[in-house]
């Protein structure tokens, strides 16, 4: 057989092995699951109790400091962003159905348990901290925005119009947690469609709601484990499923898990790359030696 | 009628009391237009009334504390009371009669006789039904049978205030007295086929607007009909809408700008009610385009309280007067962004220059494989000679 | 450790590079605007697809092409394959340069450069990081790179008996280089194994942005095969062209063994994907001939059409084949790392990105830098290879150096 045309059964031999019993996830390190820390503090919004005051913005603007947004794009209001941005860090949007009905979503960075983009920065600028927030350092922060790409709700969102930008998430207000308060937007609403507790409390709550009015809500709370569980959990009304809402569907495994359990098979103390090193090394210095003595390659 | 003639009918008979025909075509042409009646009928319905036209009204009065009478004579000036007196023609009402006793209830009778099937019955107050109805007593009669008795001969039957329409206060819980409104009484099993289809416009509120009825009674006066009416017999040109739709203080509500508590700073800016209890969000009526006694921010809200839900046999005194309540028919209005926004477009221009380098750039890479294609051929040879 | 490789010599500047410094010039202006004013004026990166170009193209794509160095040390010092040497200094001036040049890219960018030195601290690195891998790696490797190519500098500035400082400095890097060589090669090979597959690696996260054509554990697989593919095929397409434009003549016969390898990785790399998307039952997705099918496909022919040009071993002979194919796999594993980084990704309805001219200016400029630089230093320092063998094997085994 001509050397190419073996070389290519290779190629294609061993490439189909891979891939067929090769499945990643066996080499994968095994990873255990991350829990809520004990204090961990979230948020429940039930969207059947929501009005769309939209006090709730508002108010987060006014803690956060942020300016209005007077983008306008396409002929929208005066401070009427369209979605979560540079000055919007909680929004209510509005889905209506082609049946008619109607349902109000707050929209806010979801705590995650296990969150992505706390996986994905480099040097932790975004981490999860006390309380389970999600909390950002712009100190820290290079402004790659690996986070922005990672995050499956696309919630963190970047200062794109200036020079010294930074990414613009909410953080649960915990500049007013420290001080003994609770979040801008929960206080703020007049229906206690958003409350804040502690996240099993709130969890305990949102099932009970299901169990006592099973006609009047969607039979899930997510965030329960959607994609390895949020501190912020939702109610939706019945008939109105999570996606229509934009929340997409994660299943029940955390959202890093797949690339750490992968990168952690190999990097796992760094032996790997050390023991490739040194065979390399051994290779090299063999192949140098051989090649200064004379004994050039060849075919 | 000639210019000039009006002056010794019907209009002369009001001026000589007084009243301008200004105020008086004035007065019409508000009711007309709380009744939703276009301008050209102002000039139909001033005829009609002192034409002699003015409808015969029987008012009854059940369990009720008379302040839909009130409403009716609490205006600004004075003189549209009497206007109102005169537009109709009251043919018995208790409190406004001069006459008592006998002579009261032979007058009664007597229009009830002469008028039968064409007079106006405007019932107020609820009617007890416990203990067979002993509970209100006119004249030694029950509620339940005068309202039989001269609700059914009527030619329209009118519902005043909240107590009428659906039972208000003394429907309360525990309701001791089995107080219902007029229409759930004139249209249960035993009276129903009495009734005939005859209409029963009900006209809640605690007090209702006197424009309300004053719309109503016009338009039946005029035409012989009654207004629209929606499922509770209620006329949609008044109780269409909730107080939320057009209430005045709706910009606040919508930018999320409450009072938290009577007296506060938002209380001082006049921000909205909602978080206090203001009922307007379930509450159908006309207050907030159409205040009281003609004075604009005469009403609950306007002075700064919430509004209660008086038309409402759901909210008023059944649901404390602070709780919030859930918006009727919520249409949240476009400018809320929806769940996937449209984020924008791309520059054409930028598709262009990049087509042109990509163009380009495969376009020497051809041009390239070519010219090295074309000195494959000396290649060849020359490694050719050398081989051998 | 020299080779037969001489500077080309000759005028700087020609036409070529005038016209790649007139690029350059307004890549400069574009990129003090960018600093002035932010990224979002400057290009069309937004809160839905928060990479364009700048790291789709000039680092994924733009490392992956540089991998020129990589590929061919792993054959002559892994696989001793010792006839290779004369490709090794163009290959590794050129991925020193494509790899200083995606370092660049990086930092502009970055929205928050000036903490970029935070990166490198230990103390700092979040391990779960994919991209800090990617990001240690590459720095050290640019390193790496310059120390490789370092031998042609030093080879010069010996004997610039003229300027005694720069003399006796380069003879001193000299022996600690003999010194170390060895692990500075070995690192050449580790390091871009890493992190070529972490750039594929990267998008593991995204399962639910990653369109399921190209979103699978086999990502970092993937990307390291088609690296390795890129790496030569940008050899053989830089030395053909060097070849055409100082006018010498070709490498015919080392360039043709090298597309033999290259067929074997060709298949390795369809294979794994096809058989990757079968087993998971993504296939059915290609039949929906919607626009991503189409970009698939057009993958899966820019992947396959070289390898069946190049299973003849006349056609490996032929240079305009020979280029044709190199080009075809060059854009081939581009189109694959664009297709994941950049069409395959999807945040939401609602998102588009399209580069901006000033965008697409800054990319156009670095690579016309990049060819000043090489035109550049090709002409004064020992890269290209002198004459060759007839067989185009190296003439003598390399000279101890000293």
């Amino acid at each position: 057989m001509s050397p190419t045309r073996r070389s290519v059964l290779k190629g294609i031999a061993s490439a189909a092995t891979l891939a067929a019993t090769g499945d990643p996830n066996a080499f994968a390190a095994p990873r255990p699951r991350k829990t809520p820390p004990a204090d961990a503090v979230g948020l429940l919004y039930d969207a059947t109790r929501c009005i769309g005051c939209q006090a709730c913005v508002v108010k987060c603007k006014e803690a956060n400091g942020l300016p209005p947004d007077t983008g306008t794009p396409r002929g929208a209001m005066y401070d009427a962003p369209d979605d979560l941005n540079a000055k919007t860090k909680n929004i209510i949007k509005l889905y209506k159905g082609e049946d008619g009905r109607t349902s109000f979503m707050k929209t806010q960075c979801m705590h995650c348990v296990d969150p992505a983009c706390a996986s994905v920065c480099m040097i932790s600028a975004l981490y999860k901290g006390p309380r389970g927030i999600v909390a950002y350092d712009p100190g820290k922060c290079v402004g790659c925005r690996y986070c922005q790409t990672a995050c499956p709700f696309n919630v963190p969102k970047y200062e794109w119009e200036t020079a010294f930008p930074k990414i613009v998430k909410c953080e649960l207000c915990r500049h007013l947690l420290d001080k003994g308060g609770i979040p801008a937007c929960v206080a703020a609403c007049p229906r206690e469609a958003v409350i804040f507790g502690g996240l099993e409390t709130l969890r305990a709550d949102a099932k009970g709601r299901i169990a006592r009015e099973p006609k009047r809500y969607f039979p899930k709370v997510y965030g329960d484990t959607d994609g390895g569980g949020t501190q912020v959990l939702y109610l939706s009304a019945a008939g109105i499923p999570f996606g229509k809402l934009g929340l997409p569907d994660l299943g029940d495994d955390p959202v890093p898990e797949l690339t750490e359990s992968l990168t952690h098979a190999v990097y796992q103390g760094f032996i790997a790359p050390v023991a490739l090193y040194s065979i390399l090394g051994f290779v090299v210095y063999r192949s140098w030696r051989r090649q200064r003595l004379g004994k050039g390659g060849e075919e | 009628m000639g210019p000039g003639e009006g002056r010794r009918t019907g209009f002369g008979s009001l001026e000589a009391r007084g009243v301008s025909r200004r105020e008086f075509l004035r007065t019409c042409a508000i009711a007309a237009a709380a009744v939703g009646l276009p301008g050209w009928t102002v000039g139909e319905i001033a005829e009609a009334a002192v034409a002699g036209g003015r409808p015969p009204v029987i008012w009854l009065h059940f369990q009720e504390c008379t302040g839909c009478s009130e409403t009716l004579l609490r205006a600004s000036h004075p003189a549209v009371s009497d206007l109102i007196l005169d537009l109709i023609s009251l043919d018995y009402h208790e409190t406004l009669f001069a006459a008592a006793g006998k002579q009261a209830e032979e007058a009664l009778h007597a229009v009830v006789r002469k008028n039968t099937g064409k007079y106006i019955c405007v019932m107020e107050g609820a009617i007890p039904t416990r203990d067979n109805g002993i509970y209100c007593k006119v004249a030694g009669r029950t509620a339940t049978d005068l309202a039989k008795e001269i609700g059914l001969k009527a030619g329209a039957i009118i519902a005043i205030g909240s107590c009428a329409a659906w039972g208000g206060i003394p429907s309360a819980d525990p309701n001791p007295t089995g107080a219902m409104g007029v229409p759930q009484f004139l249209k249960n099993a035993d009276n129903a086929p009495y009734l005939k289809g005859k209409a029963i416009v009900s006209l809640p509120g605690c007090p209702p607007n006197p424009y309300n009825l004053l719309g109503t009674v016009l338009q039946y006066a005029t035409y012989g009909t009654l207004p629209a009416l929606d499922s509770l017999g209620r006329p949609t040109f008044a109780y269409a809408r909730t107080i939320h739709e057009d209430c005045p203080r709706r910009p606040h509500f919508d930018a999320g700008r409450f009072v938290e508590r009577f007296g506060d700073e938002g209380h001082r800016h006049g921000y909205c009610l909602y978080k206090t209890g203001c009922k307007g969000p379930r509450t159908h009526a006309p207050c907030s385009l159409q205040q009281f006694g003609e004075v604009v921010g005469a009403w609950p809200v306007g002075i700064g309280h919430p509004c209660f839900g008086c038309t409402e046999q759901a909210l008023a005194f059944r649901v404390p007067l602070h709780t919030t309540v859930e918006i009727d028919r919520p249409t949240p209005p476009d400018t809320y962004p929806p769940i996937h926004a449209d984020h924008g477009g791309v520059s054409t221009a930028a598709v262009g220059v990049a087509g042109l380098t990509v163009g380009a750039l495969i376009g020497a890479g051809a041009m390239a494989a070519k010219k090295l294609g074309a000195s494959k051929g000396e290649g060849k040879e020359e490694s050719d000679k050398e081989a051998k | 450790m020299s080779h037969n490789a001489a500077a080309v010599g000759g005028p700087i500047l020609t036409r070529t590079f005038k016209v790649c410094l007139a690029v350059f010039a307004m890549c400069i202006l574009v990129l003090a605007w960018r600093f002035v004013v932010g990224l979002g004026p400057t290009t069309g990166m937004n809160d839905g697809f928060p990479w364009g170009i700048w790291i789709a193209f000039d680092v994924v794509i733009g490392t992956a092409l540089a991998c020129g160095g990589f590929s061919i040390a792993i054959l002559c010092y892994a696989f001793n394959e010792g006839k290779y040497h004369a490709l090794i200094r163009p290959a590794v001036l050129t991925s020193a340069l494509g790899y200083t040049l995606a370092g660049a890219s990086v930092i502009v960018d970055l929205g928050r450069y000036w903490n970029v030195w935070k990166i490198p601290l230990l103390w700092n690195w979040n391990r779960n990081s994919v991209l800090l891998e990617v990001a240690i790696c590459i720095m050290t490797y640019v390193f790496v790179l310059w120390i490789e190519l370092s031998p042609a500098f030093i080879e010069v500035w010996e004997k610039q008996e003229k300027f005694p400082l720069l003399c006796r400095a380069a003879r001193r890097v000299h022996r600690w280089l003999n010194r170390y060589l060895i692990a500075i090669l070995a690192l050449g090979i580790l390091l871009p194994t890493m992190h070529q597959s972490s750039l594929g690696s990267l998008m593991l996260i995204m399962t639910t942005k990653l369109h399921k054509l190209w979103h699978t554990p086999f990502l970092p697989v993937l990307f390291l095969s088609s690296a390795i593919l890129m790496g030569y095929a940008a050899v053989i397409f830089e030395s053909a062209l060097a070849d055409e434009v100082f006018d010498r003549p070709r490498e015919t016969k080392i360039l043709a063994s090298l597309s033999g390898i290259m067929v074997a990785v060709l298949f390795f790399f369809l294979g794994v994907r096809l058989v990757d998307l079968a087993l998971r039952g993504r296939l059915g997705l290609v039949a929906r001939l919607d626009f991503y099918s189409w970009m698939f496909l057009l993958e899966m022919a820019l992947f396959l059409a070289p390898a069946l040009l190049l299973l003849s071993r006349e056609r490996r002979n032929n240079p305009g084949i020979e280029l044709i194919s190199a080009i075809l796999m060059m854009l081939a594993g581009s189109l694959y790392r664009f297709d994941t980084f950049l069409v395959g990704f999807r945040p939401g309805p609602g998102w588009s990105y399209f580069p901006t001219i000033p965008e697409m200016t800054v990319t156009i400029g670095f690579v016309a830098f990049e060819v000043m630089v090489y035109l550049f230093i090709v002409k004064q320092f020992p890269i290209l290879h002198t004459g060759v063998s007839p067989h185009g094997l190296e003439a003598a085994a390399p000279k101890p150096s000293g």
